[in-house]
C-alpha cells in the first residue's frame, strides 16, 4: 500500500497540497484528474518522494517513505515523468535498461536483460531496441520511458510486496490507439498484482480503464470513488469550470463525458 | 507460441564495442607510455626499458644498456611519462564526469572555474610570492606553487558551486553560468598580475599558463601523485549514477540515486583531480574536452566503460602530445598547452560539423 495521509505542501508561498489524501493498493488502477495547477503533479511527486511534504505522512507498506532507502523504493515503484530527455547519443536498448539500475548488485545480469527484452516487447519498441534515442518520435520516446519504468519494476521483491507505477500524463504524446494499448498495459501490470496512479486529462480514458478515479482541485482529493459514482455531471462541470454530460450509450460498459450541448456546435462558436 | 513460453528471446551476445575499445585504449595507453619513455635525443627500445627495469628490480643481472640510456630512462623519461599518464587521465576522465553532471557535451573541466581557479593562485605565487615565501619553512618553498594551484582551484570549484547551490539543492545550469562568469573574473585577475610581473616573472607566468610536463622528478610526483590518482580512480565508481543522471535529475532521484550528494562527489573530485593536475604541469586544454567525445563516437555513451576508456586514452594522447612537444623544435621544448590546443580545436570543429544534429539540445 502506497499512501498519503492529509499532505500538505507549499511551494514559492503558494500551497499546492492543502490536505490531500489518497491511497493505493495492490491490483489498484487509479486515475487522477482535475483541472490544471490543482496540485496532480505534486501529489505524485510526493507519493513518488520526489517532493517531501511539509505537513502529513506518505508511507509505504505501512513504514513512513522517509524510513525506506532509497534504492530499496526504487525497486518498488517507478515514475514515468513528462516530457523526459537523453543527452548523448544513448540507444533504446540502453534507456531501458537504465530502469535495471537500482536493481545493480541485487540481480544478475542475464535476468537484467531478459527483463529489458520483456519489457520492450510489452510496450512495442522491440524493433527500435538498436535506434539513437534521439531519432525517435515523440510517441516512440514515450513507449520507450513506460518500457524503462515497467523494467525497473518489472519483478516484485522477494518479500511478496507489490511494485508501483506512478505515471504523470502517460498518453501525452500517443495517438489514439497507442493511448489505449497504453492503458491497457496499465491494466494488465494492475492485474498481476501492482498498483498504478495515472494522471490523466481524458476523463474518458479515466473511466474506460480506471478502477477508481480521485478528482483533484485546490490540492485536495475531492472525490475519490469509482468511475459511476466519481462522474457526476454536477461535479465534474464545477471542477473543471466547463458544463458536460455524463451518457451512456448502448454498448459502453463506462459512462461517456462529454462537453454540454449549450458549450460547443454552432453557438458556442459565435 | 512457444517464443512466448519460453520469454522474450534474449538478444544473442555480441562482442560489444565495449568489450573490444576498452582493451583498445589500454593498447594505446601502454603504446604512448612507451614511445614516451624510449622516443627522444636518447633512443631506447621497449625491450632496453624491459631491462633496465628489470635490472633495478633486480631480476636482471647485467641489462645490455649504456648509461645514458640508463640514466635518461630513470631520472628523466620515467617520471616525466609517468606524470603524463596521470594528468591525462585525470583531466579526460575529469571532463567524461562533468559533461555527464552538466548534461553538456561542452562541459570542460575548465568551465566550472578549476583550472583559471589554479591559474590565478599560482601566477599570484609567481608574482607576489617573492614577499609571501619569508617566513615560511624551507622544505615548503619548492611546493608553494603546486600547492597554492591545488587550492586556488579547488577553491574556485567551491565558490562556484556555492553560487549554485540554494536550499539544499544545487542547479547545474546556474553552475554553469557561474562558472562562466568566475573565469572571466579571474582572466581579468592574471591579466593583472601579468601587467605587474617583470621580465622573468613573465616568462615563469608564460611558460606555466601555457602547461609542460618538464620538471617531473620522483621527488615532486611522490607528492602529488596521489592526489591526481585517488580522485581519479573514485570516478570510475560514479558511472552508473552518471548513466542515471543523464536523464535528469529527478528521474535520477526515482531510480534510486542520492542526486545532491552524488553532485557533491562527483564536482569536488573532479576539482580534486584537475586541480592537482594543473598545480603540477600548468593549464593543458582540449584533453578533458576531446577525450570523452571520442570515446562516446568509438565505443558508445555508456559512463561504466566512457569513464575507465577516458582515462586510458586521455594518458595515451597527452603521452603522445608531450613526445611531440619534446621533440618537434629540437633542442628547445614547445609548450604542450600549445600543441593540444592546435590539434584539439580543429579536431573538436570537425566532430561538431560532423555529428550537429546529435548535439542539438
Amino acid at each position: 500500500m502506497l499512501a498519503a495521509c492529509d499532505v500538505r505542501l507549499t511551494r514559492g508561498g503558494r500551497p499546492v497540497l492543502a490536505g490531500a489524501s489518497l491511497a493505493l493498493g495492490p491490483g489498484d488502477l487509479v486515475a487522477v484528474i482535475g483541472p490544471n495547477g490543482a496540485g496532480k503533479s505534486s501529489l505524485l511527486q510526493v507519493l513518488s518522494r520526489a517532493l517531501v511534504p511539509d505537513r502529513g505522512e506518505v508511507t509505504l507498506d505501512g513504514r513512513a517513505l522517509a524510513d525506506w532507502h532509497r534504492a530499496e523504493i526504487a525497486r518498488r515503484r517507478a515514475v514515468l515523468p513528462q516530457a523526459p530527455n537523453v543527452v548523448f547519443p544513448f540507444r533504446v536498448r540502453d534507456v531501458v535498461a537504465l530502469g535495471r539500475s537500482p536493481h545493480a548488485g541485487v540481480s544478475d545480469r542475464l535476468s537484467d536483460r531478459r527483463v529489458v527484452e520483456s519489457a520492450m516487447a510489452e510496450t512495442g519498441v522491440t524493433h527500435l531496441a538498436d535506434r539513437l534515442y534521439a531519432t525517435l518520435s515523440g510517441g516512440e520516446r514515450q513507449r520507450v520511458h513506460l518500457a524503462r519504468v515497467l523494467a525497473q519494476v518489472w519483478v516484485p521483491p522477494d518479500d511478496g510486496s507489490a511494485c508501483y507505477l506512478l505515471l504523470d500524463e502517460p498518453t501525452n504524446n500517443l495517438d489514439l490507439a497507442h493511448q489505449h494499448e497504453l492503458l491497457r498495459q496499465a491494466h494488465r501490470f494492475a492485474a498481476s498484482g501492482g498498483g498504478v496512479l495515472a494522471i490523466l486529462h481524458d476523463p474518458n480514458l479515466a473511466a474506460a480503464y480506471a478502477d477508481r478515479i480521485a478528482i483533484v482541485r485546490d490540492g485536495q482529493v475531492v472525490v475519490d470513488a469509482a468511475p459511476e459514482t466519481a462522474l457526476q455531471p454536477a461535479t465534474l462541470s464545477e471542477v473543471f469550470g466547463l458544463p458536460v454530460e455524463v451518457i451512456r450509450p448502448d454498448g459502453f460498459a463506462r459512462p461517456l463525458i462529454v462537453p454540454a450541448p449549450a458549450t460547443v456546435g454552432a453557438n458556442a462558436l459565435k | 507460441m512457444t517464443a512466448a513460453a519460453d520469454g522474450p528471446r534474449v538478444g544473442r551476445r555480441r562482442i560489444s564495442p565495449a568489450g573490444l575499445g576498452l582493451p583498445a585504449c589500454g593498447l594505446a595507453a601502454v603504446g604512448g607510455f612507451l614511445l614516451a619513455v624510449g622516443h627522444g635525443a636518447v633512443q631506447i627500445a621497449p625491450g632496453e626499458v624491459a631491462a633496465i627495469l628489470g635490472e633495478q628490480l633486480g631480476l636482471i643481472a647485467n641489462a645490455d644498456v649504456t648509461r645514458a640510456q640508463e640514466t635518461v630512462l630513470l631520472a628523466i623519461r620515467l617520471p616525466r611519462a609517468v606524470l603524463g599518464l596521470l594528468v591525462g587521465a585525470g583531466l579526460a576522465v575529469a571532463g567524461a564526469a562533468l559533461q555527464g553532471l552538466f548534461r553538456n557535451p561542452l562541459a570542460d573541466p575548465g568551465l566550472i572555474g578549476v583550472s583559471n581557479g589554479a591559474a590565478l593562485a599560482a601566477a599570484a605565487t609567481i608574482v607576489l610570492g617573492g614577499a609571501g615565501v619569508l617566513g615560511l619553512p624551507a622544505w615548503l618553498v619548492p611546493h608553494l606553487l603546486p600547492i597554492s594551484a591545488f587550492a586556488g582551484g579547488v577553491a574556485a570549484t567551491w565558490l562556484v558551486y556555492l553560487i549554485a547551490s540554494r536550499e539544499g539543492t544545487t542547479d547545474v545550469a546556474v553552475m554553469l553560468l557561474a562558472g562562466v562568469a568566475l573565469n572571466a573574473i579571474v582572466a581579468a585577475g592574471i591579466g593583472l598580475l601579468i601587467f605587474l610581473s617583470n621580465d622573468q616573472e613573465l616568462r615563469d607566468l608564460n611558460f606555466w599558463l601555457l602547461g609542460s610536463l618538464g620538471g617531473a622528478t620522483w621527488d615532486r610526483l611522490a607528492v602529488s601523485a596521489p592526489l591526481i590518482l585517488a580522485p581519479t580512480l573514485l570516478l570510475i565508481a560514479q558511472g552508473r549514477r552518471l548513466n542515471a543522471l543523464l536523464l535528469g535529475e529527478v528521474e535520477a532521484g526515482h531510480l534510486g540515486v542520492a542526486v545532491e550528494r552524488t553532485k557533491r562527489t562527483i564536482v569536488l573530485l573532479a576539482a580534486m583531480a584537475v586541480g592537482a593536475a594543473v598545480a603540477l604541469t600548468g593549464v593543458i586544454g582540449f584533453i578533458g574536452l576531446v577525450v570523452p567525445h571520442l570515446i562516446r563516437l568509438l565505443i558508445g555513451p555508456d559512463h561504466r566503460t566512457l569513464l575507465p576508456a577516458s582515462i586510458l586514452l586521455g594518458a595515451a594522447l597527452l603521452l603522445a602530445a608531450d613526445v611531440l612537444a619534446r621533440t618537434l623544435a629540437l633542442p628547445a621544448e614547445l609548450p604542450i598547452g600549445i600543441l593540444t590546443s592546435t590539434v584539439g580545436g580543429p579536431f573538436f570543429l570537425w566532430l561538431l560539423l560532423r555529428q550537429r544534429t546529435q548535439w542539438a539540445i
